[in-house]
């Protein structure tokens, strides 16, 4: 068992608090992903359950005891750092088997361990090299070997990727997914990466300004967030927000957003936003997919209307296409064949029963 | 064949050398080689003329030939400084007290440095700069107090280490200990901080983190302090001349002055051997240790 709970966990740098007071709870076995943008606290939570940093007020506790005042060795955990963070003096196969010689484990297990974790990690024709001489991909192999051979009760990843180019930083993306599967030892992870976070984790913890803005699985955080942060932290591009007023119109929900655009909800939307206070300053959130060029067939909670577009970029699969709307830019992604020109109008077509209606003020997802 | 011949007609006609360097690069390329022939010489004629010197008898050297040549090359001042007890002596002295001022100087600036690189405490930041201040104060304004503080150490304990060659193993580390502290931190400082977590997570204690990752990453800035250590123990006069005087605790430099002038007589020939002998160890450790030591000095600018 080696579950991570962080009961109401404060950080505070002389007068910055850095964390402010964090709940969340990680399963066994689970790979929790910490996403948000620097200086969101991320990190330094990270470092608090590692015992890098101290905690200012509240509880950590790793399999069910508390943590808060024992050492890092002693909390049986493994980090893999950003920069890699090998000891440059050892090849490595010696890096790799520093903390169990620390320990003083049998010979033959800690070259058992090694030969087996390097295997797993396709560094085996690497084992009696300098880190000097490994490329940056390798290097963070040899980091996660060092890692797993300790077979600790948590990971915990501080941005191992951010220092490889883009390409290999898709392929040690799922190669870490691969080692989970595996091992499946518990993980905590950060990143500033959404699609990082999106495609690694079992469950996403959205941070901004020290606080938790949002804990749930990809798809929860992709169609259900619960914040405007959310909204627009998850997914690229990002979701369109677009002020917005609720009407009634012949017996009927809508939301005007111009003077000539206005959408009847469809019937769902209508009784979950009934309650809403008509002069409220709201937003209408929609991601860039649910903007399409208008197909024939009239589907039910679909809208069409006219937009002169601005920009367009043509992505090969797809064209992403920006208009004005009231003076805020909206993107939407149309088909290649769709005739999208830029300066030219468009027939759109949105998808109202994927919308989100915020509460502007408050930024709350009603 | 004719493509080769075309090649070379593709080659730039201007006179290409080392590549294509630049008018700029080889102006200044020239101007550093004809300062750096100019310090060469500077400073290499004294120990040539040392040289020629030792290699002359008394009396070639009194007499007024030209000083530059030897006429009758001897080595006579040699044999009779090895042969001499007393010489051997200086120099068994100095090396005791080197080899140990430089264990003494490691085994505490070291940890010294490690501490006030890497465990954050109160007042670190502080200790660090008073360290390097330390430095700064000159040596000659504080042979005066040590010498009174050995005084009455004695008086008071009856341990005289005034005029005993081993009062020396506390004097240096005044000088070295706080240079090659500074050393060490800036090199300390260099090291990732990320190294020394990843450290404390696998499971080393401060100290290990220290021998097993530190003390090997840090090699060449440990040998280049090491250097420092020796030159100064090993050329040090001010405080051997003040603190020791009987013939047997005499350290080289100070013995070869006192031994080998006497009264207004100077024996030249012996003297400049003698300095030359004296200077030969240091050159040695340099020689050997050169490719660390100027790793060592540049280590830090760059990341290393």
């Amino acid at each position: 068992m080696a579950d991570v709970t962080l009961r109401k966990v404060i950080k505070r740098y002389e007068d910055v608090e850095a964390v402010r007071g964090i709940d969340l709870d990680i399963a066994d076995k689970e790979f929790v992903v910490l996403v948000g943008p620097s200086g969101c606290g991320k990190s330094t939570t990270l470092r608090m359950i590692a015992g890098l940093e101290d905690i200012t007020d509240g509880d950590i506790m790793i399999g069910g005891d508390v943590v808060n005042d024992v050492p890092p060795k002693d909390r049986d955990i493994a980090m893999v750092f950003q920069n890699y963070a090998l000891y440059p003096h050892m090849t490595v196969a010696e890096n790799m088997s520093f903390g169990l010689r620390l320990k003083h484990y049998p010979k033959a297990e800690i070259k058992s361990r090694v030969t087996e974790a390097a295997r797993m990690l396709d560094i085996t024709d690497l084992i009696d090299r300098k880190p000097k001489q490994l490329s940056g991909g390798q290097r963070q192999r040899v980091a996660m070997g060092r890692a797993i051979v300790r077979n600790p009760k948590v990971f915990l990843f501080d941005e191992p990727l951010s220092n490889l180019d883009a390409k290999l930083r898709v392929q040690m993306r799922i190669e870490i997914k691969k080692v989970h599967q595996k091992v499946r030892t518990t993980t905590v992870y950060v990143t500033h990466d959404q699609v990082e976070a999106m495609t690694l984790a079992d469950r996403v913890v959205v941070m901004n300004h020290g606080r938790i803005e949002q804990i749930g699985t990809p798809n929860d955080l992709y169609h259900s967030p619960a914040t405007r942060f959310v909204a627009g932290f998850i997914g690229s591009p990002a979701m369109n927000f677009v002020p917005c007023k609720l009407e009634e119109a012949g017996g009927r929900l809508q939301i005007r957003l111009s003077d000539v655009i206005a959408f009847p909800l469809p019937a769902a939307r209508a009784a979950r936003y009934q309650a809403v206070a008509r002069n409220d300053k709201l937003l209408l959130g929609i991601r860039p997919e649910h903007i399409t060029d208008a197909r024939s067939h009239p589907q039910p909670g679909v809208e069409t209307f006219d937009a002169v577009l601005d920009v367009i970029e043509p992505m090969g699969m797809e064209t992403l296409i920006y208009f004005l709307i009231e003076g805020q830019e909206v993107c939407g992604r149309v088909n290649p064949n769709a005739g999208a020109r830029a300066g030219a109008p468009l027939r759109l077509a949105v998808d109202l029963n994927n919308m989100h209606l915020l509460n502007e003020v408050t930024g709350v997802v009603l | 064949m004719t493509s080769v011949v075309m090649i070379d007609k593709a080659a730039p006609t201007r006179n290409v050398k080392y590549g294509s360097m630049s008018r700029d690069r080889t102006w200044a390329l020239r101007w550093s080689y004809f300062f750096l022939t100019l310090f060469a010489i500077f400073s290499l004629v004294p120990p040539i003329y040392m040289l020629i010197t030792s290699l002359k008898t008394s009396a070639e050297i009194s007499a007024a030939t030209n000083p530059w040549w030897v006429f009758h090359p001897t080595l006579q001042n040699y044999v009779e400084l090895l042969s001499s007890n007393q010489f051997l002596t200086f120099f068994r002295n100095s090396a005791l007290v080197s080899i140990f001022v430089v264990t003494i100087t490691m085994l505490i600036s070291v940890p010294a440095a490690f501490a006030l690189s890497r465990m954050r405490f109160w007042g670190s930041a502080t200790l660090a700069t008073g360290v390097f201040l330390t430095y700064l104060i000159p040596d000659t304004l504080l042979f005066l107090p040590l010498f009174k503080m050995f005084a009455v150490f004695g008086d008071w304990t009856g341990i005289q280490l005034i005029n005993r060659w081993y009062v020396l193993l506390i004097v240096y580390p005044t000088l070295t200990v706080p240079f090659c502290t500074w050393i060490m931190i800036g090199y300390f400082a260099s090291i990732p901080k990320e190294l020394d977590e990843a450290a404390i997570i696998d499971g080393a204690s401060w100290f290990q983190t220290l021998t097993r990752i530190f003390i090997p990453v840090a090699l060449p800035g440990l040998i280049a302090a090491t250097i420092f250590a020796f030159t100064v123990s090993w050329a040090q006069f001010l405080y051997p001349l003040v603190f020791t005087t009987s013939t047997d605790q005499l350290v080289l430099p100070v013995g070869i002055i006192t031994s080998l002038i006497k009264g207004d007589v100077f024996n030249w020939g012996q003297i400049m051997t003698g300095a030359l002998l004296g200077a030969a160890p240091p050159l040695i450790i340099y020689a050997f240790l050169m490719d660390y030591y100027i790793a060592g000095l540049t280590a830090g600018a760059t990341k290393g």
